[in-house]
């Protein structure tokens, strides 16, 4: 089995700071990496280098193209690049605000993805905003209201919607439960397991939650300062972690 | 099936004074398929150490953890997440499932992970609930709010519906009353028979006996304690 993604030494730098350096894996299809790290260490950093939303410094990502085989995202033109973010890649932002347009309705914001990559059905297009709708536990009847209406969890559960629409292989994903209250975390978690597993989604989750982790990832890399400082099978790094962070991270958490 | 060669543990504590303490030396074990070993030892001498170690969990500092053809030690993430879907099952004492997902669907996912027809899966899930006393009623609703015996039961169900080459029990029969206890041991019984490994912390000595073959003491491999 080839890796769809091979990250190969990124590092981005911020004037003198560090902003995340020497940062290597390949993910392989169906994966799901979490990243987690204290604000600051370089996570969401590399997230954004990974996605193509920041130029890295150094270093390759190596993404395995349907049509072309393995290309580095780095140095493809940008046209290319967002293509490739239009069609295999996702990104779920961690405020839905900055991934929805919030003046274009639930059904619209679906629909402009499925345009994008050359949808023209009005039919079609309707009839898959209100199935996917429908996936993410949203009325079919609320597809003409805007997600301004909506509530948080609802808008983090359109944005996902907006963004798996197109059958995408790697999402990204932002800190996609922060900032929502526990009993609505607990049912997006529950929905993108469910995605994930049935789509065979790779993913990528940046996040500080090492509850969310257990839960979605497969694998797990610990972030300090911009260097990876441990990685490994995600239980196995939370139940025996060795490095001196990681160990205080872990120990940090409060028990319920 | 699973062998163990020289396989030691300690944990290094950085943030108590760099603490290194090790709970785990020299320690081999070999069993074979169709074979049940109970691991015996004091609370604290590591039967759960060694148990974590086999399946991965914990990290082992030296020696091979070979596990059908893997070793467990030194797998990359994946081959050990493909070794846990395929090969090696595990039942822990507690149950850890996400919010919300039917009692029914829970116990039925390891087999729909290792691809089965989502019927078949199902069905089987259905046939071991029903074995292992869980009214039908409750195969609709998320266990998290079950009692602490059913919730046990329902891990037993779930750790036995893919019928994995190796399987690790911690604990199995703890509490359970004479009928499901009964239960649980013609489980082992029959993963043994179609040639299960089984690697087991018993507490209960009538259990031990009628299903294990063979005693491994662990305190054997507890450095300072074994001369």
């Amino acid at each position: 089995m080839t890796p769809l993604l091979q990250v190969k030494g990124i590092g981005k730098r911020y004037g003198a700071r560090i902003g995340c350096t020497d940062v290597s894996f390949d993910l392989y299809p169906g994966e799901v990496m979490g990243i987690v790290g204290e604000s600051g260490s370089g996570k969401s950093t590399l997230l954004n280098c990974l996605a193509g939303h920041l130029e890295p410094d150094a270093g390759q990502v190596i993404f395995e193209t349907r049509a072309n085989g393995p290309v580095d995202t780095v140095t493809m033109s940008e046209p290319e690049r967002r293509m490739l973010g239009r069609t295999d890649w996702a990104f779920v932002h961690q405020h839905a605000r900055d991934g929805l347009r919030m003046s274009v309705s639930a059904g619209g914001n679906i629909g402009e993805r499925l345009m994008a990559v050359g949808d023209r059905h009005y039919g079609n297009i309707r009839h898959k905003a209100i199935d996917w709708l429908g996936r993410v536990e949203i009325e079919a009847e609320r597809v003409d209201d805007r997600p301004t209406a909506f509530s948080g969890g609802m808008q983090q559960r359109l944005q996902i919607a907006r963004n798996l629409v197109t059958g995408p292989r790697l999402v990204f994903m932002d800190e996609p439960t922060g900032g929502l209250d526990v009993s609505v975390q607990a049912r997006l978690l529950d929905l993108l397991r469910g995605l994930v597993r049935e789509m065979a989604l790779s993913a990528i989750i940046v996040t500080h939650d090492l509850a969310v982790v257990r839960l979605l990832a497969d694998r797990l890399m610990v972030m300090k300062d911009g260097r990876v400082v441990e990685a490994g099978l995600t239980d196995q790094v939370l139940d025996d972690p060795q490095h001196v962070y990681t160990q205080l991270l872990v120990s940090s958490v409060l028990q319920v | 099936m699973i062998e163990l060669v020289n396989v030691s543990k300690r944990f290094t504590l950085h943030n108590q004074g760099g603490a290194a303490i090790p709970v785990m030396e020299g320690a081999c074990l070999q069993v074979g398929p169709g074979e049940c070993v109970a691991l015996t030892g004091a609370s604290g001498a590591g039967k759960s150490t060694l148990m974590r170690v086999i399946y991965g969990n914990y990290l082992a500092a030296s020696g091979q953890v070979r596990v059908g053809g893997v070793d467990v030690a030194r797998a990359e993430p994946r081959e050990i997440l493909a070794l846990r879907r395929e090969t090696l099952g595990y039942v822990s004492q507690f149950l850890r499932v996400v919010p919300r997902v039917p009692t029914l669907d829970v116990v039925a996912e390891p087999l729909l992970a290792v691809g089965s027809d989502r019927q078949a899966a199902l069905d089987r899930a259905a046939g071991l609930l029903r074995r292992l006393n869980i009214p039908e009623r409750l195969w609709t609703l998320s266990p998290t709010t079950f009692s602490g015996g059913e919730q046990q039961r329902v891990n037993i169900a779930r750790g036995f519906a893919h019928e994995y080459p190796a399987m690790l029990l911690d604990e199995p029969t703890a509490s359970l009353d004479a009928q499901n206890r009964e239960t649980v041991l013609s489980l082992i019984q029959e993963a043994k028979e179609r040639g299960a490994a089984i690697v087991g912390i018993f507490h209960d000595v009538a259990a031990r006996e009628r299903v294990c073959d063979r005693e491994v003491n662990v305190s054997d491999f507890t450095p300072g304690v074994a001369a």
